[in-house]
C-alpha cells in the first residue's frame, strides 16, 4: 500500500527528522509529517538563527573593542537590523533546505499538514490549524498531502511552544516570544526579559551587546537556574558589568501596554511592588509540549506533568505509539530529542540501544560569556549525600585565554571523593560550549580522575583548563 | 575482503564449544560446503562447513582449544587474489566488537551433525544420572567480553570500584557496549554479592560462590596435590561431562528431593510381555515388527500413572505450577563417555510397540551422538534403569524441568508373602525421586502407587 509505512513520525524537528533518517538507515519505510517547517523550532526559530544573531553581536563587540587588539577601525561601527535579521534567516533557510535534501536522499516521504492519530496504526493528515510564523521558508517540493496514512509504529515528535502566563499573553508587537525577538524590525531601545533560562539570557545578551537597555526578571533566586550556582554567579557578575540589570526573586505580575511601550509591575517577593517601563518585553518563561489535537487522549496515552510519559526508549503506555523530544519531557533540548529519536527507532528494530541517561545530557547557553555544563551541580551532588572533590581553574591562568583577550571564566569539575567518578563539569567563559563535550565523553566512558589527569591536553588551548581543573580537585593544579 | 570464520552456534543455547579438529590446514583451497573443522559441544560433535570460497589464510584458534566462545573468529579465508600473508596480520584477537556485525554470517554457517562410528554397545537402560539438557534460551544481554587473551573490558570507574570492593572482575557480567563492565554492573555485584571476592593466591575460600560449571569445593591444584604426580592420567572434560556436572550440581542444590520406594510384583508383567512379543508380526526375514522390553512397559506405566494422578505431572516455576496435559518421559541412555536422555513425547498416548520402536531408534542414534536438541530437551518425568547391572535399588537425581524420576532396579526372584505363605515371586524395586516444591509426600506416594498398580496389573496399560 502506498500510504502504509513501517514508521511514521509526527513532526520534522531535530528529533523527528533524525529519527526518520535512522529509521531509513535500518530499512524501515518511513514518513515524516510536518505542518510548517522541516528542522523544527531548533533550526527555524531557535538554536540556529539565534546563533547567527549572537555571532553578529560577537563581531560587533570585537569591532567596538578593536583597539584592545591594536586595530584601528576609523569611524563609528554601526549595524543594520534588517541585514542582521536577513543573515540569520538565510542561515536558517540554508539548513532548512538541507533537511529537505536529507529526507529525499534517504527516501523518506514528507507529508505536509497537521496529523491526528485516528486509531492505532492510522494517522489522518489535514490542513494545519496553526498559522505558521512568518516569514516562512518555502515548503519542500514533492511532499505528500492531506489524507489517511497507515503506520505500524507512530512516533510523536511534535516539540514544544512558548509557555504563556495568564494575563501576560504575548501579542507579537509589544510582548514578544522568541519568534518576534528573532526578527525585530528594529532593535528596541529598552527591553525587559522575563525568565533567565537559556532563551531569555541569550536574547538579553544579544540585545545588550547591540546597545539596548536590558533588564532580566527572574522569579528564582538565581539566573540560569539549572546551572551550578557558582557558575551562574560568575555569569551574573559579567552580565551586570556589561550593563544588564538583573532582578532575581522577582515576578512580573502585570503588564500595561502603552502606544509603543510597556509598563511592567514587579513583585520582589517580599511584598514590595514597583513598576518598570521598557519598549518591549520578551516572555521567555519556558516552553510547553505540543500534545494537543493529536488524538492521544482518545487512545489513552499516559501523560505526565503536561508531557507524554515514555520509558527509556521512547515507548508510551500504548503499544505502537512512541514519543521523543520536547513533547516527551525535559530537558527540552534539540540534542536530547535527536538522541531519543535514534534510541526509539533502534528499539523498534529490536536492537538493544542504551537507555537515555539524562544526567549525561550537556547544556549550552550562548550568551557572552558562554555557559556549558554536564552532570550534577555541586549542590545536587551534596544533596545526594555524596562526598565530593571540587576542582576549579580560572581563565586568567590559561595562556590561550589571555592571548584571546578572554581572561574571565571558570572551569569547575566535581568528583565523587570515594570512587573518582566524574559527577559533573560546569564552565563559564569564552568557547566553553565547544569544550564541554570532552567531559561528556569522559563521563560516558566512566573515566576517573586518573585517566583525565593521564591524558595529554594540547598547548596552548582553552582545553588545558579542563586538565587543570581536574588536577585542582586532587591538589595537583599547576598554574594557579 | 578476507572473510572471518566465526565459531558457530550449533544450538540456540550454545555459548561455547571445543574446537576439536581442523580438517583443513592453512593454505588449503576452500570451496563452499567443504567441511573445515569439527566442533565439539556439550552434546555432540558437529562439522563446520565453509560458506565462502577462497584460501584458508589463517587458523586463529588451534585445534584442541576448549571453550571457544560462539562468534569468536576461528579462522580467516582470503578471497581470490588476496594476499594470504597480509590476511594473517590482522588483529583477530578482538572478536567481541565484530560479533554483532558478523552474526548473520555465523548463522548462515551450515552445521552438519557428524556420524561417528558407534564404538560400543548401547543399552536402553541408563545410569542413575540423567543427561543434561539446556532449557533456558540465551540471555539477551551480551556476554562479558574478553579479547581472547584474558583481558577483561571494563570502564576505569568499574575497575577502581571492583578493586576497592575486593571483587574479581572476571566474575562480573558486563552490560555496557560489547559487554563492557560498567559502573552499574560492579554496583550490582557489590550489592548482590554475585561476584566472588578477588582472591590473592590460588586457594579459594570454601563457601564463596564461584561461577564455575561445577563447583567442586576445591581448586584443581589442591585436588591434584593429593595424588602422587604421575600416578594418574589427566583427561580434559568434554562438553557433555561439563554439562552433566553443571546441570546435576544445580539440580541437587536447588531441588529439594524426597524419595519413596516400592517393591513391584512383576509376574503378570513378564507374562504379558511374552504374549505381546509373541503377537508381533514378522517380516520376510523373520524379524518381528517390535520387541517390547520391561523398560518400555515401565515407561508406559509411568506415563499413565502421571496423567491419572492429578497434580503429579507438573513443573515448578517461580510464579506458577505448570500442569502438563501429557506425559513426556525422558529415558536415560548410557553412551560411551556419558549419557543422554531422549524424551518419549506423549508416552501416555503411545502403544507399547510404539514406545519400543521409538526407544530402539533413540538408542541407536544416541550412541552416535546424533540426537537433535529437541529430542533430548524437556520432559515431565524420567526413567532411569540400572537393573541390567544387578542393582537392586537406587535413587536418581531429578533433571529439571522434570519434577520426578523413577530409579528402576533389577527384576529378581525373591521370597514374598502371598496368601500368608512365603513363595517365590518376581519382584522389582522402584524408587521415585520427587521435587518437593512441585509435590508433597502424599502426592508422590499416590503417583508411585498408581505406577505400582499398573505394573502389577499390566492389562491396564493395554486398554
Amino acid at each position: 500500500m502506498a500510504n502504509a509505512y513501517d514508521i511514521l513520525i509526527i513532526g520534522g524537528g531535530p528529533g523527528g527528522y533524525v529519527a526518520a533518517i535512522r529509521a531509513a538507515q535500518l530499512g524501515f519505510k518511513t514518513a515524516v509529517v510536518e505542518r510548517e517547517h522541516l528542522g523544527g523550532i531548533c533550526l527555524n526559530w531557535g538554536c540556529i538563527p539565534t546563533k547567527a544573531l549572537l555571532r553578529t553581536a560577537e563581531i560587533y563587540h570585537y569591532a567596538e573593542h578593536a583597539k584592545d587588539y591594536g586595530l584601528k577601525l576609523e569611524g563609528k561601527v554601526s549595524y543594520d537590523p534588517a541585514a542582521v535579521v536577513k543573515r540569520s534567516r538565510a542561515v536558517s533557510g540554508q539548513l532548512n533546505g538541507g533537511v529537505g535534501f536529507l529526507m529525499k536522499k534517504n527516501k523518506i516521504d514528507v507529508i505536509w499538514g497537521e496529523a491526528t492519530i485516528t486509531k492505532l496504526g492510522e494517522v489522518s493528515v489535514g490542513k494545519p490549524k496553526k498559522q505558521p510564523m512568518q516569514p516562512q521558508h518555502p515548503a519542500p517540493k514533492g511532499t505528500l498531502g492531506e489524507g489517511t496514512y497507515q503506520a505500524k509504529h507512530i512516533i510523536v515528535a511534535t516539540g514544544a511552544r512558548p509557555r504563556v502566563l495568564p494575563g501576560i499573553e504575548p501579542d507579537g508587537k509589544l510582548i514578544w516570544t522568541y519568534f518576534e525577538a528573532m526578527i525585530p524590525p528594529e532593535f528596541p531601545k529598552s527591553l525587559i526579559v522575563m525568565g533567565s533560562g537559556a532563551i531569555g539570557i541569550e536574547f538579553a545578551s544579544f540585545y545588550r551587546t547591540m546597545g539596548c537597555e536590558v533588564t532580566v526578571v527572574e522569579v528564582l533566586p538565581q539566573i540560569l537556574p539549572v546551572e551550578d550556582a557558582e557558575i551562574a554567579g560568575i555569569a551574573r557578575k559579567r552580565f551586570e558589568k556589561q550593563g544588564i540589570k538583573i532582578l532575581t526573586g522577582t515576578k512580573v505580575t502585570k503588564i500595561d501596554k502603552g502606544a509603543n511601550d510597556v509598563t511592567c509591575t514587579l513583585d520582589d517577593g517580599k511584598g514590595k511592588t514597583s513598576t518598570l517601563k521598557a519598549a518591549r518585553v520578551i516572555s521567555a518563561i519556558g516552553v510547553v509540549g505540543n500534545t494537543e489535537n493529536l488524538g492521544l487522549e482518545k487512545l489513552g496515552v499516559k501523560m505526565d506533568r503536561g508531557v507524554i510519559a515514555i520509558d527509556a526508549v521512547g515507548r508510551t503506555n500504548v503499544p505502537g505509539i512512541y514519543a521523543i523530544g520536547d513533547v516527551a519531557g525535559p530537558p527540552m533540548l534539540a540534542h536530547k530529542a535527536e538522541h531519543e529519536g535514534t534510541i526509539c527507532v533502534e528499539a523498534i528494530k529490536g536492537l538493544h540501544p542504551h537507555a537515555m541517561d539524562k544526567l549525561m545530557i550537556p547544556g549550552c547557553t550562548y550568551c557572552q560569556p558562554q555557559v556549558a555544563s554536564v552532570g550534577l551541580t555541586e549542590a545536587k551532588a551534596k544533596e545526594q549525600g555524596l562526598q565530593v572533590k571540587v576542582g576549579r581553574f580560572p581563565f586568567v591562568g590559561n595562556g590561550k585565554a589571555i592571548a584571546l583577550g578572554e581572561p574571565d571564566g571558570l572551569v569547575k569539575t566535581i568528583f565523587d571523593a570515594r570512587t573518582g567518578k566524574l559527577l559533573g563539569a560546569h564552565m563559564v567563559g569564552a568557547e566553553v560550549t565547544e569544550l564541554i563535550q570532552g567531559f561528556v565523553i569522559a563521563m560516558n566512558l566512566e573515566t576517573t580522575e586518573e585517566e583525565l589527569i593521564n591524558s595529554v591536553f594540547p598547548h596552548p588551548t582553552l582545553s588545558e583548563m579542563m586538565h587543570e581543573s581536574v588536577m585542582d580537585a586532587y591538589g595537583r593544579v599547576i598554574h594557579t | 575482503m578476507p572473510t572471518n570464520i566465526l565459531m558457530p552456534a550449533l544450538s540456540p543455547t550454545m555459548e561455547k564449544g571445543n574446537l576439536a579438529k581442523w580438517l583443513k590446514k592453512e593454505g588449503d583451497q576452500i570451496k563452499s560446503g567443504d567441511v573445515i573443522a569439527e566442533i565439539e559441544t556439550d552434546k555432540a560433535t558437529m562439522e563446520v562447513e565453509a560458506v565462502d570460497e577462497g584460501v584458508l589464510a589463517k587458523i586463529v584458534v588451534p585445534e584442541g582449544t576448549s571453550d571457544v566462545p560462539v562468534n569468536d573468529v576461528i579462522a580467516v579465508i582470503a578471497g581470490e587474489g588476496e594476499d594470504v600473508k597480509d590476511v594473517g596480520k590482522g588483529d583477530f584477537s578482538q572478536p567481541a566488537t565484530k560479533a554483532a556485525d558478523d552474526k548473520s554470517k555465523a548463522e548462515t554457517a551450515k552445521q552438519v551433525e557428524k556420524a561417528q562410528p558407534a564404538p560400543a554397545s548401547a543399552s536402553t537402560n541408563g545410569s542413575g544420572q540423567q543427561a543434561p539438557q539446556q532449557s533456558a534460551p540465551p540471555a539477551p544481554q551480551p556476554q562479558q567480553q574478553t579479547n581472547g587473551q584474558g583481558r577483561v573490558f571494563a570502564s576505569p570507574l568499574a575497575r577502581r570500584m571492583a578493586k576497592d570492593g575486593g571483587l574479581d572482575l572476571t566474575a562480573i557480567q558486563g552490560s555496557g557496549p560489547h559487554g563492557r563492565i560498567v559502573e552499574r554492573d560492579v554496583k550490582a555485584a557489590l550489592e548482590g554479592g554475585t561476584a566472588k571476592k578477588a582472591q590473592p593466591g590460588a586457594a579459594p575460600q570454601p563457601g564463596v560462590p564461584a561461577p564455575k560449571l561445577a563447583p567442586s569445593g576445591m581448586s584443581d591444584d589442591i585436588v591434584k596435590k593429593m595424588f602422587e604426580p604421575g600416578s594418574y592420567e589427566e583427561v580434559p572434560h568434554d562438553g557433555m561431562r561439563k554439562t552433566i556436572a553443571r546441570r546435576l550440581t544445580d539440580a541437587k542444590q536447588t531441588i529439594p528431593h524426597f524419595y519413596l520406594t516400592v517393591d513391584c510384583d512383576i509376574d503378570a508383567l513378564l507374562k504379558l510381555r511374552e504374549q505381546v512379543n509373541a503377537s508381533a508380526s514378522k517380516d520376510k526375514d523373520g524379524k518381528p515388527a517390535f520387541k517390547v522390553s520391561v523398560n518400555d512397559m515401565v515407561i508406559k506405566a509411568l506415563a499413565l500413572a502421571l496423567v491419572r494422578t492429578p497434580g503429579a505431572n507438573v513443573t515448578f516455576t517461580e510464579n506458577a505450577m505448570l500442569h502438563h496435559k501429557h506425559a513426556d518421559i525422558s529415558v536415560a541412555v548410557a553412551i560411551p563417555g556419558g549419557l543422554i536422555t531422549p524424551v518419549i513425547r506423549k508416552a501416555d498416548l503411545l502403544t507399547l510397540s510404539g514406545i519400543a520402536n521409538a526407544m530402539k531408534d533413540f538408542a541407536a542414534r544416541a550412541k552416535d551422538r546424533k540426537l537433535k536438541p529437541e529430542e533430548y530437551q524437556g520432559g515431565t518425568s524420567a526413567v532411569s534403569n540400572l537393573g541390567m547391572f544387578g542393582i537392586k535399588d537406587f535413587v536418581a537425581v531429578i533433571n529439571p524441568p522434570q519434577s520426578s524420576i523413577i530409579a528402576v532396579g533389577m527384576g529378581e526372584k525373591r521370597a514374598v508373602v502371598k496368601n500368608n505363605e512365603i513363595v517365590v515371586g518376581n519382584v522389582m524395586s522402584v524408587t521415585i525421586s520427587c521435587d518437593h516444591r512441585a509435590m508433597d509426600g502424599a502426592k508422590g506416594a499416590e503417583l508411585i502407587a498408581a505406577f505400582k498398580q499398573l505394573i502389577e496389573n499390566p492389562m491396564g496399560m493395554l486398554v
